[in-house]
């Protein structure tokens, strides 16, 4: 696939034409949300005008189009991430979702009282929260893996603390809040060899590089469509056929019923029916396999050696602006820049690149105990996507200048 | 970049760098945590109270400079005033902020300084974590949130 034109992608998403007070938009918080392309916003449009009808119940023509039409978006999720069958794709409201579903089902057919279940330090609040959850429960413990300096996973602690104990591991694939991309092939094999069960949250791969659920092996795979050039409010959980089955029951009601009866009980479907109840989000599934096949007409490969370039770019500038420090330091990493300004607070810090058009975000991430690792209450993010351009990278650092100046 | 110069004037960005009373107090006799969730700000307001007056008020903790200046500023202003009167400036600081647009009271003083943020709605929060912080300690309560 040919490197793409950034001028002629930029073209194809609305808001990027924009101004915010009074400068051209600099949208730089891809990691919290990516911006829509037309092809994404005029599927879904063409859908509620001209397809919109209830899946899987009618025998109307409107219903056969809008099931055929999210069917086949399960096919192309299935595609985009190397997932063996779409039977094994669900669609759920997000990654957040989707980890809930794992967990909440782990706690009922998988986890036992003084089982371990191992997460990193890195990992957004959306895969600790459900485990706690799944914890408590079950009264199994969490057990917690260190970060090093730069910004890994600790490869000899993660070994150390895997046992006969370890049941489920859990951990990001790219971190929001650092950028770094782990091993995830590695450590996946290392938690199988010791019997666990492993999810990967893919939220900040799956936009950036070609993943293969098959060849890294993992057991389960989440990502949000609305970070994927998508729609919010849908998400996609991938599990293996093997544990879809094992796997309970979690939302019920319609959609996900063989039978219902008052005197012999009720029957499910198969996964991936079985986990979604009631009317799905089918605009926001067909809108994700729009964006789906947007990605995949720039092919994988062009977006990640595109964003790679911006990272070489920007990360030296970034650098070299007085004062500031960076928190992620890896050499593979998504397009994801956290760092802190000496006597700037990363609060102060985003208001005034607001102020000159520029989105970032400054906080703990949702991460709040890697923020407690470094000792700093929070960063401000720059994340990038392939619809960025060097020169927006350029006025983020000019206006980073200015702001260690009126700091000073 | 004149709502910009309104929010960091000269004094905030001084306070920020050199914030007044940022320190412990053993002998306090009242304080409380305030934090704003959002944000990760957190701030410790101690105060001495004798017969009913604010005899010391310092704070510690992290925040942006919008949080830290009015917390700076607060300590400052405090001091040496009534529990009524401290009240009493902490609701003209949040109806400078939330308010009608007007000229600040002249009683505000070097706070007036504060009156840019309102143009920021996302930061008043960090401007008003102080003073709801300073309320819940001089009320007993210990901890407060933004949320």
């Amino acid at each position: 696939m040919p490197p793409f034109d950034p001028s002629e992608i930029r073209a194809d998403f609305p808001i990027l034409g924009t101004e915010v007070n009074g400068r051209p938009l600099v949208y730089l918080d891809n990691a919290a949300t990516s911006q829509k392309p037309r092809q994404v916003l005029d599927t879904m449009d063409r859908f509620y005008r001209e397809q919109n009808g209830n899946i899987h119940r009618g025998v109307h023509y409107l219903s056969q189009v809008a099931t055929e039409a999210y069917d086949r978006a399960r096919e192309k999720v299935a595609r985009f991430i190397g997932a063996p069958s779409p039977r094994e794709i669900v669609f759920v409201r997000g990654a957040t979702e989707g980890i809930n579903l794992v967990a909440h089902g782990l706690a009922r057919c998988w986890l036992r009282t003084d089982d371990e279940i191992l997460l990193t330090r890195m990992e957004h609040h959306a895969n600790i929260v459900p485990w706690q959850q799944a914890a408590a429960q079950t009264g199994a413990r969490i057990v917690v893996v260190d970060v090093t300096a730069d910004g890994r996973i600790d490869r000899e602690d993660f070994v150390r603390k895997l046992g006969p104990r370890t049941k489920a591991v859990s951990f990001v694939h790219a971190s929001n809040a650092l950028g770094t991309i782990n091993p995830a092939a590695e450590l996946i094999r290392l938690a199988h060899g010791v019997g666990a069960v492993v999810l990967l949250d893919g939220c900040q791969s799956a936009p950036h590089f070609r993943v293969d659920v098959a060849a890294l092996g993992c057991d389960f795979f989440v990502f949000s469509g609305h970070k994927v050039c998508g729609p919010t409010g849908i998400g996609v959980l991938y599990g293996t056929s093997e544990w879809l089955e094992k796997l309970p029951v979690y939302q019920t009601g319609g959609d996900m019923i063989g039978r219902v009866s008052f005197e012999q009980g009720t029957t499910f479907l198969e996964p991936p029916e079985k986990f979604e109840a009631g009317t799905p989000d089918i605009a926001g599934a067909i809108g994700l396999g729009a964006a789906v096949d947007y990605l995949e007409s720039l092919g994988l490969d062009a977006v990640e050696e595109a964003e790679q370039r911006l990272l070489e770019h920007v990360t030296p500038r970034l650098l070299a602006v007085p004062g500031v420090k960076l928190y992620g330091s890896v050499e593979r990493k998504v397009p994801i820049l956290s760092f802190t300004m000496d006597g700037v607070h990363p609060h102060d810090i985003g208001t005034i690149l607001d102020t000159d058009g520029i989105a970032v975000r400054a906080g703990h991430h949702c991460a709040q105990p890697l923020m407690k690792h470094y000792g700093i209450p929070g960063t401000a993010r720059a994340s990038f996507a392939f619809y960025n351009t060097t020169e927006e990278a350029d006025v983020l650092v000019a206006s980073l200048r200015k702001i260690g100046k009126m700091f000073a | 970049m004149s709502e910009l110069a309104d929010l960091y004037q000269e004094i905030i960005l001084d306070h920020n760098k050199r914030p007044r009373n940022f320190r412990e107090m053993p002998e306090c006799t009242c304080q409380a945590d305030g934090l704003n969730p959002l944000c990760g700000d957190e701030v410790k307001v101690l105060v001495r109270l004798e017969d009913d007056k604010l005899s010391d008020v310092a704070f510690q903790g992290q925040g942006c400079a919008i949080s830290r200046a009015s917390a700076s500023m607060m300590t400052g202003k405090t001091k040496g005033r009534s529990t009524a009167e401290a009240r009493e400036l902490a609701g003209r600081v949040r109806d400078m902020l939330v308010g009608p647009e007007v000229e600040p009271p002249r009683e505000l003083g070097d706070l007036a300084a504060l009156s840019g943020v309102r143009k920021f709605p996302a930061r008043i929060k960090c401007a008003m974590l102080p003073w709801h912080t300073l309320e819940a300690a001089l009320s007993g309560r210990v901890k407060v949130s933004t949320e």
